[in-house]
């Protein structure tokens, strides 16, 4: 009985679970700390377990259709409704399965080394509360099949990091930060709902699989593409609407910068939703995927020769982060450009977005890691600057170890998931244009370079007698740290299996079109 | 010529939200900026929504079957909610920087760089 109900409403679970758990959160918290502690451990970890089921079930079953409030929940279409989907659809399809699987597993990790890192912040409950609404929105924006869901999920996201990433005001350094963030992101919800309304009013529909059937690719469609674009590229951090990655991802809490990663990844997979689903063979893709695809590779080049000359190690991994989001953009990008033409995207598109989306969960993974082990440094020596670092090895091994698998990662050194991913996309890429694949390596080369630079002045050298007393950070922290780092080995080292059962449907996924339609207004 | 009023409202009203945003040097104002740029969008989308002669989706008292689906209007009064709760975050982002800084000025504001 209580299974069955599990299973029919997994896709709404998802999301209720971490929303009320986090408006429960502070009245949890009037009763202890140790509680509070237990609820948020307990309803991430409820949500994590749902989220694994869902994605077995998607990849095994086929896309979940959940439709709110209908008499039995796979009814898209009411009876009554002359054939236009009107209730919210959530629609997990094998792409949104796997950022589901994504968010899992990250926001499990960054709960459970937040327990500890910030046991030591004002009010945590409130903490907390922000934290579990951004994870609860993060799951709402990949799950809905609505436009309008899109865009409110998607302000309740902006809305739960920016209170996150100010949340330590830091003589107001942080609160700067939340702000460019903030504002940026508001800006972006308004051109969202502007392009709803445009979409609305030509197609009189809000679905997403509605609209991609009725899509005429008008002038107004045309904005509406342009605004869709530059509003979620900015949200996900690509240059040149790159400016508030740095300053959040370093002044944000290191388990949020974490967090904030999958979000803006989240936003990378509303561009792709987006452009594939709802607009695909339709638009001009050519155009479309090499401006995809340029936004990729202007934000590989800046982000790497940005990072290079930093001093504070979460800046410096925050451009690198810019930079990797330039890999995902190329390999999703050249996909993109090739969609129309069946030589070409059989040959080497698909490698390409495989590439592309594989590396999306490699580097929730890696970059997770990273700027987890980043946060472990931080609590014991309280500062941020490489230079007045030193010496750390003697005495935080495990993070130590972390952070060589992380960084090693990061610049696509096999045995590790980076360079699985950045094999595909080189390989494909070459195939496509090679000066573009030589641009990707020189980038993975530089990375390689500045993380050399980082390695050796967080770690190498004598002790540094100010650092005597510090000491490995407590276990939860370790677990957190170990998850991630388990997993970044295991995708590095069986990619191919990786591969084929969760990347290729998803990619699968975004391509066909026609699959995402008939899903929810059956038939096509 | 009339029938296009409230969209020429709409074009006029993004022009004088985003040269606010971009012109304007206080925080206070950039966010009222923001505001009016959202007054436009709402707009723009209950100006799409409009049927003249519709009839309002109250089953019990509608004249004839044939109604109005009030889903603009739904759009518009969650995008309005959800502007309260923006300007309220930004506000209180702005207190803070006033706070910390002692000014509202977005050049005065610039510890971060690079």
């Amino acid at each position: 009985m209580i299974e069955e109900f599990i299973f029919t409403n997994l896709p709404a679970l998802m999301v209720a679970v971490p929303l009320l758990a986090a408006f429960v959160c502070p009245l949890v918290a009037q009763i202890s700390p140790a509680m509070r502690k237990m609820w948020v451990m307990g309803s991430m970890a409820i949500t994590s377990l749902l989220g694994l089921l869902l994605v077995m079930r998607v990849y095994t079953m086929g896309t979940f259709v959940y439709v709110f409030g209908a008499s039995t929940p796979g009814l898209s279409i009411p009876l009554d409704s002359g054939g236009i989907p009107i209730r919210i659809v959530f629609t997990v399809d094998a792409m949104s399965a796997f950022m589901d699987l994504i968010i899992a597993i990250v926001g499990f990790c960054v709960i459970l080394y937040s327990l500890s890192s910030d046991e030591r912040r004002t009010s945590p409950q409130y903490y907390y509360t922000l934290f579990l609404l951004l994870i609860a929105a993060v799951i709402g924006m990949v799950s809905t099949g609505d436009l309008f869901n899109f865009f409110v999920f998607i302000e309740i996201s902006s809305l739960a990091s920016a209170g996150l990433v100010a949340y330590s005001v830091e003589k107001g350094r942080a609160v700067e930060a939340g702000l460019k963030y903030f504002m940026v992101s508001a800006l972006g919800g308004i051109f969202l709902l502007f392009v709803i309304g445009i979409l609305y009013g030509q197609y009189d529909a809000l679905n997403i699989a509605m609209i991609a059937q009725r899509m005429q690719f008008t002038m107004l469609d045309k904005i509406a593409l342009v605004l869709l674009v530059a509003a979620l590229a900015a949200k996900c951090g690509a240059v040149p609407m790159h400016f508030w990655t740095p300053d959040a991802y370093s002044l944000a809490p290191s388990s949020v910068t974490a967090m904030l990663v999958v979000a803006s990844q989240a936003s990378l997979y509303g561009l792709f939703r987006f452009t594939f689903t709802m607009y695909h063979l339709s638009l001009n893709y050519v155009t479309i995927g090499w401006t995809i695809i340029v936004l990729g590779v202007l934000s590989m080049v800046i982000g790497v020769t940005m990072a290079i000359p930093q001093k504070d190690v979460k800046r410096l991994m925050a451009y690198h982060a810019i930079s990797q989001t330039g890999y995902m953009l190329l390999g999703v990008g050249v996909g993109l450009a090739v969609l129309g033409n069946e030589t070409a995207i059989n040959s080497f598109g698909t490698i390409a977005m495989e590439g592309g989306i594989f590396h999306i969960i490699n580097h929730a993974l890696y970059k997770g890691l990273l700027f987890l082990t980043a946060g472990a440094i931080i609590y014991r020596i309280g500062t941020r600057d490489l230079n007045r670092m030193g010496g750390l090895g003697h005495s935080m091994k495990y993070t130590m170890i972390f952070f060589i698998i992380g960084s090693l990662a990061i610049a696509g050194i096999p045995p590790f998931n980076g360079f699985a991913s950045k094999l595909l996309i080189y390989e494909s890429v070459y195939l496509f244009n090679p000066f573009l694949a030589i641009i990707a390596m020189v980038v993975s080369i530089l990375t390689l370079a500045s993380f050399v630079k980082v390695f050796h002045s967080i770690f190498m050298g004598p002790p540094l007698p100010e650092f005597a007393s510090v000491r490995e950070v407590p276990l939860p922290m370790l677990l957190g740290m170990g998850i991630l780092a388990t997993l970044v080995i295991l995708f590095g080292v069986f990619p191919q299996t990786v591969v084929n059962l969760i990347v290729a449907p998803a990619v699968h996924a975004l391509i066909d079109q026609s699959g995402y339609i008939s899903a929810i207004l059956g038939g096509a | 010529m009339l029938w296009n009023l409230p969209f020429i409202a709409v074009v006029l009203l993004t022009a004088i939200g985003i040269s606010i945003i971009l012109l304007k040097k206080n925080l206070v104002k950039i966010f009222m900026g923001l505001n009016v740029l959202t007054s436009a969008v709402n707009l723009f989308i209950i100006a799409v929504g409009y049927r003249e002669g519709g009839i309002a989706p109250i089953f019990t008292n509608a004249p004839s079957p044939v109604m109005v689906m009030p889903t603009p209007q739904a759009l518009c009064l969650t995008s309005i909610v959800i502007g309260v709760a923006t300007t309220a975050v930004l506000l209180a982002f702005a207190m803070l920087l006033y706070r910390m800084y002692g000014t509202n000025d977005v050049e005065a504001i610039r510890e971060l760089r690079g």
